[in-house]
């Protein structure tokens, strides 16, 4: 049926989105304990950061993101670990939870009192084409989403895997004193883990912006799909946010299609409690050890 | 005990009164943040750029305007508390707010106080509760409705229609009396459509609406959700004729949606794209001042502010019960006082009348097809 | 606290002299404040049971404050006295804190946060969709403030009165929960939870009991606050209320009997000490709540233990919900 092809193929477009969000945020978590309640904001930031360098210093697109890439890595990633993070973790990890919330919020209002409160326009790096798979349209840009979204998992699934690097990362991630004891930079591990999740937020916001257009709410929304998407796909697995992403995406198309507009939010929020308190580990996770 | 508060109130009332003779104090209380933030700050800079103009001429009967600002925060609890504390500082009027949410709670305050009130809110029924005191300076939801019906249904002739809606006092409201519209003209309402605000993604909303096939699709959102349900719509191919109010046919969705915007049709009734040269001028002077083009809601503010000072000085002096009773009935012409714009009647309940407009969005801008009159006169 | 007992009495009947004699002096604005700060502190009172005393992050009681608000709403505007909405209220904001906790405390904390959070969201999705129950994005306007024994409590400084007589029962009846048996093994939980099980204190079956409380004195708060603002509608009882408690909790000093009352405070008056910078307030307590937890985070009354104490041993502060050291 032409209808079911085409709310698949937008949901997969929509969970696409919804993946690149959740991704840095199982990172974060898996290497260094941090849950980052700003991730939806971090997603939001980056496109602002490329907004006001072409307004206020009036380079070209691509010069832009290349502004944006660098500041967000910046504050995004170092200043947000040595500001906000380390001073925090130590006492544990509700007053981080806490500083988050806070941050979210300093984040949205910054943007909307600096720069603007309504939505604005955002170029998008490639041609907006529509194409037609069997009876449906999607876009281009969907398509460049998801595809963006599955090759990050893939090269850092690499990363993490195969380089030497990157396996100094897990071993941080499961247990940081050993990983102190046997030489492992530790300090610096965690860094590179907070410069990749400014990365992939970044990326997120180039990508999803000419889309949603770029406003200081955004963040709302996607910081919860994100968890949500995290947990339900796996929390300590990178590839679960790839599954919690997808599926997301297509249950709430199919929802609002077959069973009620006015409840779709409400069936993500169902799926999460159900597999909180059935399978913790998410649906694609590995079960945790508790360590005590 | 009872006796010696009424004391202290009517000794504090009367220090206050003593103070505010140079000036006339005109609280605005506005959706500065939160989900309104936007109409609201365009509601206060069209409200603070008349009273600039105004404060350069002399004022209001020889007393510059005084306009300190409150934030409801989108949020009727704080939009309660605001108004309390504007009532305290004993207001000639007070301005604001656009959320209905926000105006039930604190026109009750108002009412209560004497204090008439300037509202952008658009609810129906903010007018039907029989207050004295309020006034809108845009169409109430009940009097745009029926324009945008008689349109369906005289204009395109259609038998058929759809309804998408966002989820808000405001899209419900609209969507109510839309509806009851239609039941009234026989045109039947095939699909139902509630959508989020905020929501990014229409595919869903556009399948549903396509398999619906109605003969028209009314569209009641806020700009950046018109804007992208138009782009899905187009998207997916939709022929049908796309309706909506103003927040489908302004510059802000025109500019977010691009081409998807082109054919779209509807009612606007205040609008800063309207061929008329005062409109035109207050559009290039508040650009000139805040950096950015308004939308209808710095037309509320704007000619909200000139109404009160017209209507003080037809009085003569700043009586609130007699403000209220005078504005009942007024009309007032742009020759007798420019700052209106466009002439405005208002009746007994605060509704304002006044002409209206049909456009269509052609080739990225927004174009007026017909000038309606007023619903009176 | 090393306060001789006699100035720390001395100090409390000040502070309880000042809050009557204060609505005398104020316009009615800063009533209305001073009552929805009492409104507010008794929902952070309940989310400290919950956060500070049994260590359980909840997201959940801006639901129950909603929860109690629409039942006294709805009863009222039906004619029913607002005691029978007290009843009701804390009864079903009890018995829904339990169900939800019975299973979500099975989880590890960082999970209950998201459990909380959505239900949370549903709540609000029920409250905005129900229009037949609770008029939906309309709202309930109209809300009658009580008649308490005869007296009026239409005017702001009587409603202040009777927002500020809830909150002594409250407070009293919190203080002696902590004083009383129940109270020391929630403090034995949240200290060392793996000692006071091995203790034979019977961890879910207290965690759960200050969930429900915690719940229901969230219900009690949304009681008072129908009537209050005397209109009420779905938004005011999602998310960002409950961040607001909970920041309230953490701001004053979570686990401190005084922590809420200090947060509700700080959270509902830093609007009007900000309000000279326009729209940046907000900003500004993002900043403050930042800088506050990196440096203190046991809240101001740890910051003020701090330095009146700087060369004792510090008091313990309430532990974190796991261990500390960041691994789960």
């Amino acid at each position: 049926m032409a209808d079911f092809l085409q709310l698949l193929v937008a949901g997969l477009a929509t969970g696409g989105i919804y993946a690149l969000a959740a991704i840095g945020f199982v990172l974060l978590w898996q290497t260094s304990q941090t849950i980052n309640f700003a991730q939806g904001e971090f997603v939001m930031v980056p496109a602002f950061f490329v907004l006001a360098a072409m307004k206020l210093g009036g380079v070209s697109f691509p010069a832009a993101m290349l502004i944006g890439l660098v500041v967000s890595l910046l504050v995004l990633g170092l200043l947000f670990k040595r500001l906000v993070v380390d001073p925090v973790l130590r006492h544990g990890v509700l007053p981080l939870v806490i500083s988050t919330i806070a941050l979210a919020i300093f984040l949205k209002e910054a943007v909307k009192e600096f720069y603007a409160a309504d939505a604005q326009p955002f170029p998008a790096a490639w041609a907006t084409t529509n194409l037609a798979i069997g009876s449906a349209v999607v876009s281009a840009q969907n398509l460049v989403i998801i595809a963006v979204a599955v090759v990050a998992v893939g090269l850092l699934q690499y990363f993490l895997n195969a380089t030497r690097t990157g396996r100094r990362m897990q071993a941080t991630a499961q247990n940081p004193g050993l990983a102190r004891i046997l030489g492992i930079p530790v300090e610096h591990m965690i860094l590179y883990t907070f410069l990749i999740n400014a990365a992939l937020v970044a990326l997120a916001s180039f990508l999803v912006s000419p889309i949603y257009l770029a406003k200081f709410t955004n963040g709302e929304t996607l910081g919860l799909v994100a968890f949500v998407a995290a947990i339900v796909g796996g929390f300590n697995q990178v590839r679960g946010a790839i599954v919690g992403g997808l599926l997301l995406g297509v249950i709430d198309n199919f929802v609002a299609a077959y069973l009620s507009a006015q409840y779709r939010a409400a069936i993500p929020l169902f799926l999460l409690i159900v597999v909180i308190l059935v399978r913790p580990q998410g649906l694609v996770g590995r079960a945790e050890e508790r360590t005590v | 005990m009872k006796s010696g508060w009424i004391a202290a109130a009517a000794l504090a009332l009367a220090a206050l009164q003593a103070e505010a003779q140079q000036t006339v104090n005109m609280p605005i209380v506005i959706e500065l943040s939160g989900a309104g933030a936007v109409s609201g700050t365009n509601f206060r800079d069209g409200a603070v750029l008349a009273i600039d103009e105004i404060n350069a001429k002399g004022g209001i009967l020889g007393r510059k305007i005084s306009a300190p600002q409150s934030d409801t925060q989108s949020n009727p609890g704080v939009s309660r508390a605001q108004v309390q504390r504007a009532i305290d500082s004993n207001p000639y009027v007070i301005l604001g707010p656009v959320f209905s949410g926000s105006v039930k709670v604190n026109m009750i305050l108002a009412q209560q106080a004497e204090v008439p009130q300037i509202t952008g809110a658009e609810a129906a029924d903010i007018t039907q509760a029989g207050n004295p005191y309020i006034f809108r300076t845009s169409f109430g939801q009940q009097m745009s409705m029926p324009k945008i019906a008689n349109y369906i249904r005289d204009g395109l002739k259609a038998k058929t229609v759809s309804v998408l809606w966002v989820n808000n006092d405001f899209g419900k409201g609209g969507r109510d009396t839309f509806v009851k519209e239609m039941a009234a003209r026989g045109i039947k309402v095939l699909a139902d459509l509630s959508t989020e605000s905020g929501q990014v993604d229409f595919a869903a909303d556009v399948v549903k609406v396509k398999g619906a096939n109605a003969d028209a699709i009314f569209v009641y959102t806020n700009e950046e959700e018109s804007a992208r349900f138009l782009r899905e719509a187009r998207k997916q191919g939709i022929k049908t004729p796309l309706i909506g109010e103003t927040t489908l046919l302004g510059q802000k969705v025109i500019e977010l949606a691009g081409e998807a915007a082109n054919g779209v049709r509807g009612h606007v009734g205040l609008t800063v794209d309207a061929p008329i040269p005062a409109v035109q001028g207050f559009r290039e002077r508040f650009f000139k001042r805040f950096n950015y083009l308004p939308d209808h809601n710095g037309l509320k503010g704007y000619t909200g502010v000139y109404a009160v000072k017209h209507a003080t000085e037809r009085i003569g002096k700043f009586d609130r019960r007699l403000l209220a009773k005078t504005m009942h009935g007024l009309t007032i012409k742009p020759e007798q006082e420019p700052g209106i714009l466009m002439e405005a009647t208002w009746d007994d309940k605060g509704d304002i009348d006044r002409i209206s407009f049909l456009a269509e969005v052609v080739d990225g801008k927004q174009k007026i097809v017909q000038i309606l009159p007023k619903l009176g006169k | 606290m090393k306060i001789p007992p006699r100035a720390r009495v001395l100090a409390g009947a000040a502070a309880v002299a000042l809050l009557v004699a204060a609505p005398f002096g104020l316009k009615p604005y800063g009533i209305y404040l001073l009552s929805l700060w009492a409104v507010m502190t008794i929902a952070a009172i309940g989310l400290n049971l919950t956060l500070g005393y049994a260590g359980q992050i909840s997201l959940a009681q801006a639901a129950f404050v909603g929860i109690g608000a629409y039942t006294a709403a709805l009863l009222t505007t039906q004619g029913w006295p607002l005691w029978a909405a007290f009843v009701l209220a804390t009864a079903l904001s009890f018995v829904i804190g339990w169900l939800l906790g019975y299973p979500a405390l099975r989880v590890q904390h960082h999970y209950l946060a998201f459990v909380t959070l959505s239900f949370t969201t549903l709540v609000f999705l029920i409250l905005r969709n129900e229009e037949w129950l609770t008029k939906g994005v309309y709202g309930i306007t109209g809300i009658p403030r009580p008649n308490v024994l005869g007296w009026s409590t239409q005017m702001p400084v009587d409603f202040y009165f009777f927002c500020l007589g809830v909150l002594a029962l409250v407070s009293a009846a919190t203080w002696w929960l902590i004083r009383s048996p129940w109270g020391r093994a929630f403090t034995a939980l949240r200290e060392n939870p793996i000692r006071a099980s091995s203790l034979g204190v019977d961890t879910r079956r207290y965690t759960l009991m200050a969930f429900a409380i915690g719940s229901a004195l969230g219900g009690i708060a949304g009681v008072l606050y129908a009537p209050l603002v005397q209109f009420i509608e779905p938004t005011a009882f999602a998310l960002g209320l409950s961040f607001s408690l909970l920041l309230m909790v953490i701001v004053g000093g979570a686990g401190y009997f005084l922590g809420p009352f200090l947060g509700a405070a700080v959270s509902v008056l830093l609007p009007e000490w900000l309000r000279f910078t326009e729209g940046l307030y907000l900003i500004l307590y993002a900043l403050f709540v930042m800088v506050l937890v990196a440096v203190c985070p046991s809240g101001l009354i740890g910051l003020a233990e701090r330095l009146r104490r700087p060369a004792a041993i510090a008091t313990p502060e309430p532990a974190p919900p796991d261990d500390g050291t960041g691994s789960s």
